[in-house]
C-alpha cells in the first residue's frame, strides 16, 4: 500500500500514528490510520524501533544493537525495517535538533 | 552469530492468549430500533442492568490502561444510548480507537459532520442486501433506505473511508460485485463477514446460510479481492484451498478468549461476540479487578487457550487449513466443540446439522421484541 522506499542511510523513527504494545514475543504495533496490525517478532526489533530516531541513520541504529561485523543480523534487521516502513510503522524522521538547543 | 532468545512461534503465542486483547467488541445496549432476523445478540429491548455512564467511562479507562488498540462498539443500536458520544469521545481522548457498527438510522447530517471531525473513529454501516428487497427481508422494512441515507450523509460530510458491512447470506452472496462497486462509488471500504447461527440467527441460519456452491464462490471472490475486509471470519473455508495451497488473508485462527472477546451491555464478558451463552461467560467488568482480572484469570479463558483437539476432524487432511472452524457456530448447531464446523466446506457436518435441528442450545440472553412477520425475497 505504502509507496515509501526504505533508505537505510536516512534517519527513521516510529510514526506518531502507531501504538506499540509490549508482548512476550516482541510487540504488537497498531497503525491508527490504516488500522493495520503488525507483529514485531523479537524484543530486539522492538528496541531497534524505539531507538531508531536517536541515530542519524537506520544503519547506525542497527549497528548499535548487533555484534560488530554480523552481516547476517544486519541484513535481517534492514529487511525487517523495510517491511515496517512499508506498513507505515516507521517513517522518515526529521534530524534531531542540535544538542544544547533550548529555543 | 547474535545470541537470540528462543521465542515460541507467533501462532502459539496468539493461541496461548495475550496479556490483553488486540481488540474487543463492546455492545453498549441491547436496545435496537430494528429486529434483524440474524441479530447475534437477540437485541430489541434495553436491559435495566446496563452499565451506567460512569461505569462505561471506567471500562474505557481500563481498556486504555491495557493498551487495547481499538474497540468495536455495537449493540443493539449503540447510537440509541444518550451517552453514546460521551463514551466514544472518552475512548478517543484516551487513545483507544473506535469502530462502531450502526444501522445508520441516527446518522443525520449533523451527526455525520460531527463524526467527520473526529480522529481514530471508524464507522461501519450494516447493509444485508444490495437492493432494498433483499436487505429489508432480513433487516426490516425501510432499513435499506435509512442505511443509504446515512452513507450519503457521511459522504457529503467528507467523513472519509467508512465501511459498508454485509453478512453474506444465501440471498446476497451473488451481489458481491454490485456491493463492491457501491463501496468504490462512495470511497468506502467493503466488509463481508460470515453468517453465524448466534442470537436470533439460531432460527434464521438454516434459511440464510450459504450453500456449498456459494461457499466456493465466496472463497474465490475473497481471494480475488484482497482489499475487502472479512473480520477474518471465513477461515473455515480454507479447507477449499488445501490442494492449491491457497489461504484467505488474515490470522486464520479462532481468536475467542485468546485475542478477542465481548463485553455485553450489562458488563458480562464472553469469549467472543458470537457466543452469548452462560457456558462462554467468563466474568463481569463490575467484578473486583475489573476487565483485566477477567481476561487474565478466568478459568474459562484459560481452558480456551489450551491447544484444541482435532476430535472428529483428526482424520481429515484439511484440518490444518481450517482448524476445525468456529466454536460458536458448532455450539449453536449442537455439534461437539471438537467436531466439524457446521459450514464445513467439505460437507462433513451436513448430517450432524440436520439431525440437531430443534435440540441445539439457545442463547441465554434474549432481548427480542415481539417479531413482525415479513416476506422473504
Amino acid at each position: 500500500m505504502s509507496t515509501i522506499t526504505f533508505d537505510a542511510t536516512a534517519r527513521w523513527g516510529r510514526s506518531a500514528k502507531v501504538g506499540l504494545r509490549p508482548e512476550p514475543f516482541g510487540a504488537l504495533a497498531y497503525h491508527f490510520d490504516t488500522r493495520r496490525l503488525v507483529f514485531l517478532k523479537s524484543t530486539k526489533l522492538v528496541d531497534l524501533v524505539d531507538g531508531l530516531a536517536d541515530h542519524e541513520s537506520a544503519d547506525a541504529a542497527i549497528e548499535a544493537i548487533i555484534e560488530p561485523g554480523d552481516d547476517r543480523a544486519r541484513q535481517a534487521h534492514v529487511k525487517a525495517l523495510a517491511s515496517l516502513a512499508d506498513a507505515g510503522v516507521i517513517e522518515p524522521a526529521a534530524p534531531a535538533p542540535p544538542i544544547g538547543f533550548v529555543g | 552469530m547474535t545470541a537470540v532468545q528462543p521465542v515460541p512461534p507467533l501462532v502459539d503465542q496468539l493461541t496461548g492468549g495475550l496479556d490483553a486483547p488486540i481488540c474487543l467488541t463492546w455492545e453498549l445496549t441491547y436496545a435496537c430500533n430494528l429486529a434483524c432476523v440474524h441479530c447475534l445478540s437477540s437485541s430489541g429491548r434495553r436491559d435495566p442492568e446496563e452499565l451506567t455512564t460512569a461505569e462505561a467511562l471506567k471500562v474505557v479507562d481500563q481498556l486504555a490502561e491495557l493498551q487495547v488498540f481499538y474497540i468495536n462498539i455495537g449493540g443493539g443500536e449503540p447510537m440509541i444510548r444518550k451517552d453514546f458520544h460521551d463514551i466514544v469521545d472518552h475512548a478517543i481522548e484516551r487513545h483507544v480507537g473506535v469502530k462502531f457498527s450502526t444501522n445508520g438510522y441516527y446518522i443525520d447530517k449533523a451527526a455525520a459532520e460531527r463524526f467527520a471531525g473526529q480522529d481514530l473513529l471508524d464507522i461501519q454501516i450494516s447493509l444485508d442486501g444490495f437492493d432494498a428487497a433483499t436487505n429489508d427481508a432480513v433487516r426490516g422494512e425501510g432499513s435499506w433506505r435509512k442505511a443509504r441515507e446515512a452513507m450519503d450523509n457521511l459522504a457529503e460530510a467528507d467523513f472519509g473511508e467508512f465501511k459498508i458491512s454485509i453478512v453474506a447470506t444465501r440471498h446476497n452472496v451473488d451481489q458481491l460485485d454490485d456491493y463492491k462497486a457501491m463501496a468504490d462509488d462512495y470511497g468506502a471500504q467493503l466488509r463481508v463477514t460470515r453468517l453465524r447461527p448466534s442470537g436470533r440467527g439460531v432460527d434464521s441460519y438454516h434459511d440464510l446460510r450459504l450453500t456449498h456452491d456459494q461457499q466456493r464462490h465466496i472463497f474465490r471472490w475473497i481471494l480475488d479481492h484482497p482489499d475487502v475486509l472479512t473480520g477474518d471470519s471465513f477461515f473455515h473455508l480454507n479447507a477449499l484451498g488445501k490442494d492449491t495451497g491457497e489461504t484467505l488473508p488474515g490470522l486464520n485462527l479462532c481468536g475467542a478468549g485468546r485475542i478477542v472477546c465481548l463485553i455485553d451491555p450489562i458488563g458480562d464478558v464472553y469469549a467472543c461476540p458470537f457466543v452469548i451463552h452462560d457456558e462462554f461467560m467468563a466474568g463481569n467488568v463490575r467484578d473486583p479487578g475489573g476487565f483485566a482480572q477477567v481476561w487474565r484469570h478466568s478459568g474459562l479463558f484459560a481452558s480456551m487457550r489450551e491447544p484444541g483437539a482435532a476430535g472428529a476432524c483428526a482424520s481429515c487432511n484439511a484440518y490444518d487449513a481450517c482448524g476445525g472452524g468456529c466454536v460458536a457456530a458448532k455450539f449453536f448447531t449442537g455439534i461437539p466443540l471438537d467436531g466439524p464446523d457446521p459450514d464445513c466446506a467439505l460437507g462433513h457436518a451436513d448430517d450432524a446439522v440436520a439431525n440437531a435441528i430443534g435440540s441445539a442450545p439457545r442463547p441465554t440472553q434474549d432481548h427480542s421484541r415481539p417479531v413482525r412477520l415479513i416476506a422473504k425475497p
